[in-house]
C-alpha cells in the first residue's frame, strides 16, 4: 500500500466524515435541545436531494439547486415541526420513534407520487468536475475537495453561531434547562421551530451535495441516518463539537478499514478469502468503534454526564 | 423538466395497472376455457421499486394484450423484505387460492419463498431472480425461471472481457449471495489475470475508496456488478475520477430504468444481456412499441422478462388446465410462445438455454439506451443444470 494511496484514502475518509457531520449536526442539535429522536431526518436529506435534482433539471444551475435544497428541506422541516413534531416533545422516546418512523413512510411515498419510482439525474457542475493534482502527485476529485471545504466552513459557522450569538446562547440555554429559559421570557416554541428548520436545512444541503455523486432515489436517507446516529452516540449527544469529531472518526475508520483490512489479511491468507473476511469485518468496524467508545466514555467523547 | 414529466407518465402507468388489477377479477367470472389465478409478489415501494414497476407493467401488458378473461392476477408488494414475502406467499396460497406465483426480483426473497410455494404444490415462474441454489440440486419440477441463472450474464461478461483482449481486470461486487455468484460467474469465463478483487457493502453509495484502489492497481479494465442505486453512484463517481479504463458489466447496472440517472457517465460502456430493445424480431418490436405507448417509457430487460413470463403462462394455459399439474408442467416446459428474445428453450433444470449479447450504451436524442454490438455466448446453459435431477 503506497503512501499516495494512503493519503488519498485519508482524504476520502475526511470527505465522508464531513458529509456525515452535516447530517449529524442537525440530529444532535434536535436531540440536545428538544430531547427528540427524529428518525425522519433521513427523509429531509432525501427532500434536499430531490429538490436539488428538480431545480437543476429546470434551471441548469447547481448553485440554484443547492439553494433550493436548503430552502425545501428547511420549509418541510418547519412544516412538520409545526404540525406534528411539536406534539411529541412531552411524549416518551417510543412515541417519538413511532411517529417519526411514520413520517419516513409518508415522505417516501409522497416523493414517489410526485417523482416516480425511478432515480433522478443530478450531476456535478462542469466547473467542479474532474480532478486536481495535489502536492505530492495525488490526483483527487475537485468536487470531493469542495465538499470537504463546504463541510468545514459550515462546521465553523455553526460553532460561531452556537458560541457567539444570542440565538446560540438561547439554544445552549434550552439544552441545559428548558423550563427556565421559558420562564425567562424566551419564546421557546419559536426557538424549537428555528432549531428544527436549521437541522433540516443542513440535512437537505448534505443530500444535495451527495446526490450529485450518488443516486437520487427514494429511500436514500435511511442508510445515512443510521450512520448519523452512530456519529452522535460516539460524539456525545447534543454536542456540535462531538458531532464533528465523531463524524470524522467514523468517516476515517470506515474508509480506511474498508481498504486496509482486506489488504492486511492478504499477508497471511489467499487473496479471495482475505477479501471476503476483510470486507465482512470492515463493515462491522464502526460499530466496534462505537462499542469501544461507550465502554470508556458512556456519554460519548464530548457528552456531558 | 424531465423528472416531472417522467413522474406524470409514471402515475398514468400505475393507474392503468391498478385499473387492470381491479377489473380483472370481475372479468374472470366467464367460465369457458382453462381459468388460472396468478399471485404476483414484487417490490413496489422502497429501494428497487422501479424494477418492480417494470416487472408488473411488462406482465400486465402481456395479460392485457391476450384479452383472456379467465386469467386473474393478484399483485402484492414485498417491500424487498424476505419475511414479508413469505407471509404474502402464504396468504396468496391459502386465502386467495392462487394456482401459480411469480414476480420476485431479489434472490434472497426467492430463496425464502420458492421452496415453500412449490412444497405446497403451487407453480412458481420466476421473471428475474435465478439463485444457484434453485438451479442445481435444489431444482424443482414446479419451479421455472424465464430470465437466467444468476451467473449467466456475468459469465458472458467474463467471456467478452477475454475476447476483447483485456489481460488484467479489476473486479468488484457487493458482499451478498448474488454478488458472490457474479464474481464466480465472471471468473469462470475470464482467462486473464486479476488486478484486484473487491467485495463492497450491500447498499454502499460511496466508492471513493474502491476507485482509489482501482487507480493504484494497474488494471487494464474493470468489471463490476452493482445493481440499482449502487451502480448509479459508482458510475458517476468513476466518471469524475479521471480514470479512463474500459468498463464491462452485466445489464443490471445499465438497464433502461437507471441509465437516465447516470447520464453521460455510462456512454460507450459494454454490458451483457439476454435482451435488448433492438433484437430484431416482430414480437420484440411490438413489445417495445406497445410498452412505450402504454406507459410512456422504454421497457427494461426486467419488463421483457416478465412479459415473456406472462406469455409463457398463457401459452401453457391454452394447452392444459392448471389443476392437472403434470399436463400443465409439460405445457410450460414446451415453451411454445413467441419470446421477445426470439428463440426460447428450457434446459433440464427448467432454466433458459439462450444467447447472451454484448450491448453498448448509446444516446438516442434525449434518451440513453443500449444497442447490441455482438454476441458473447450462444445457446448458453448454466453449469448447475448437470446437478439437477430433472
Amino acid at each position: 500500500m503506497s503512501l499516495i494511496l494512503l493519503v488519498e484514502q485519508v482524504l476520502n475518509g475526511l470527505q465522508f466524515g464531513v458529509m456525515l457531520f452535516l447530517m449529524a449536526a442537525g440530529l444532535t442539535l434536535i436531540f440536545g435541545v428538544m430531547g427528540l429522536i427524529n428518525l425522519a431526518h433521513g427523509s429531509l436529506y432525501m427532500v434536499g436531494a430531490f429538490a436539488a435534482a428538480a431545480v437543476a433539471a429546470w434551471s441548469g444551475s447547481f448553485v440554484l439547486a443547492l439553494i433550493a435544497s436548503l430552502a425545501a428541506a428547511a420549509a418541510f422541516g418547519a412544516l412538520i415541526e409545526l404540525t406534528i413534531i411539536r406534539r411529541l416533545y412531552d411524549r416518551d422516546h417510543l412515541d417519538q420513534v413511532l411517529a417519526t418512523f411514520a413520517l419516513i413512510l409518508v415522505f417516501s411515498e409522497a416523493t414517489r407520487w410526485v417523482f416516480g419510482s425511478f432515480p433522478l439525474f443530478l450531476d456535478i457542475p462542469d466547473a467542479l468536475s474532474g480532478t486536481v493534482m495535489l502536492p505530492g502527485g495525488i490526483q483527487y476529485s475537485l468536487y470531493r475537495l469542495t465538499i470537504i471545504v463546504i463541510g468545514l466552513v459550515v462546521a465553523a459557522a455553526l460553532f460561531l453561531l452556537i458560541s457567539k450569538t444570542r440565538v446560540g446562547m438561547r439554544i445552549r440555554a434550552g439544552e441545559s434547562d428548558r423550563e427556565m429559559i421559558g420562564a425567562l421570557g424566551v419564546d421557546i416554541s419559536v426557538l424549537y421551530t428555528l432549531v428544527f428548520a436549521l437541522g433540516a436545512a443542513l440535512a437537505g444541503l448534505s443530500g444535495a451535495l451527495v446526490g450529485a455523486i450518488q443516486s437520487v432515489e427514494v429511500g436514500m436517507g435511511e442508510p445515512v441516518l443510521i450512520l448519523a446516529f452512530v456519529v452522535i452516540v460516539i460524539g456525545g449527544i447534543g454536542s456540535i463539537k462531538g458531532a464533528l469529531a465523531g463524524a470524522i472518526l467514523v468517516g476515517l475508520t470506515d474508509t480506511l478499514g474498508r481498504t486496509m483490512l482486506p489488504w492486511a489479511f492478504t499477508t497471511f491468507m489467499d487473496a479471495s478469502a482475505a477479501n471476503t473476511v476483510g470486507s465482512a469485518l470492515a463493515s462491522m468496524l464502526i460499530y466496534v468503534l462505537m462499542a469501544g467508545v461507550l465502554i470508556f466514555k458512556p456519554n460519548g467523547l464530548f457528552g456531558s454526564a | 423538466m424531465r423528472p416531472t414529466g417522467q413522474g406524470v407518465s409514471k402515475l398514468k402507468g400505475i393507474a392503468a395497472a391498478t385499473l387492470l388489477a381491479t377489473t380483472l377479477p370481475m372479468a374472470a367470472m366467464a367460465e369457458d376455457g382453462n381459468a388460472i389465478k396468478i399471485g404476483m409478489i414484487t417490490t413496489l415501494t422502497g429501494g428497487g421499486a422501479g424494477i418492480g414497476a417494470d416487472i408488473r407493467d411488462g406482465f400486465m401488458l402481456a395479460i392485457d394484450q391476450a384479452g383472456n378473461e379467465n386469467v386473474e392476477v393478484v399483485i402484492v408488494d414485498d417491500q424487498r423484505q424476505p419475511d414479508l414475502a413469505v407471509q404474502l406467499s402464504d396468504k396468496l396460497i391459502q386465502s386467495d387460492k392462487v394456482d401459480l406465483l411469480t414476480g420476485i426480483i431479489w434472490s434472497n426473497l426467492a430463496l425464502a419463498v420458492v421452496p415453500s410455494a412449490t412444497a405446497q404444490g403451487k407453480f412458481y415462474v420466476s421473471p428475474n431472480a435465478g439463485p444457484t441454489q434453485l438451479a442445481g440440486r435444489g431444482c424443482h419440477e414446479k419451479y421455472f425461471n424465464v430470465a437466467w441463472q444468476n451467473d449467466n450474464l456475468h459469465e458472458a461478461a467474463g467471456a467478452y472481457t477475454t475476447s476483447a483482449g483485456y489481460q488484467n481486470a479489476f473486479i468488484l461486487a457487493p458482499n451478498y449471495p448474488a454478488g458472490q455468484d457474479a464474481l464466480t460467474g465472471f471468473k469462470r469465463m475470464y482467462e486473464g489475470e486479476l488486478a484486484g478483487e473487491l467485495y463492497t457493502r450491500l447498499g454502499q453509495t460511496d466508492y471513493a475508496a474502491e476507485i482509489a484502489q482501482i487507480r493504484a492497481s494497474g488494471a487494464d479494465s474493470i468489471f463490476f456488478f452493482l445493481p440499482g442505486g449502487m451502480g448509479i453512484s459508482f458510475l458517476k463517481q468513476y466518471a469524475d475520477s479521471g480514470i479512463d479504463l474500459p468498463v464491462v458489466g452485466p445489464a443490471f447496472s445499465f438497464d433502461q430504468g437507471i441509465l437516465q440517472a447516470v447520464g453521460d457517465a455510462a456512454l460507450g460502456v459494454k454490458n451483457t444481456s439476454q435482451w435488448s430493445k433492438d433484437i430484431d424480431n416482430p414480437t420484440n418490436k411490438a413489445f417495445v412499441e406497445s410498452f412505450e405507448a402504454a406507459f410512456g417509457r422504454l421497457p427494461s430487460l426486467y419488463a421483457s422478462q416478465s412479459f415473456d413470463s406472462a406469455n409463457l403462462i398463457l401459452s401453457a394455459l391454452s394447452k392444459a388446465d392448471v389443476q392437472d399439474a403434470d399436463a400443465f408442467r409439460a405445457a410450460l416446459l414446451e415453451a411454445d410462445f413467441s419470446s421477445t428474445r426470439g428463440d426460447f428453450e428450457f434446459g433440464n433444470n427448467q432454466h433458459p438455454i439462450q444467447d447472451i449479447y454484448v450491448r453498448e450504451v448509446i444516446q438516442e436524442g434525449e434518451v440513453f439506451t443500449n444497442r447490441i454490438v455482438g454476441t458473447s455466448l450462444t445457446d448458453h446453459q448454466d453449469v448447475y443444470a448437470s446437478e439437477c435431477g430433472l
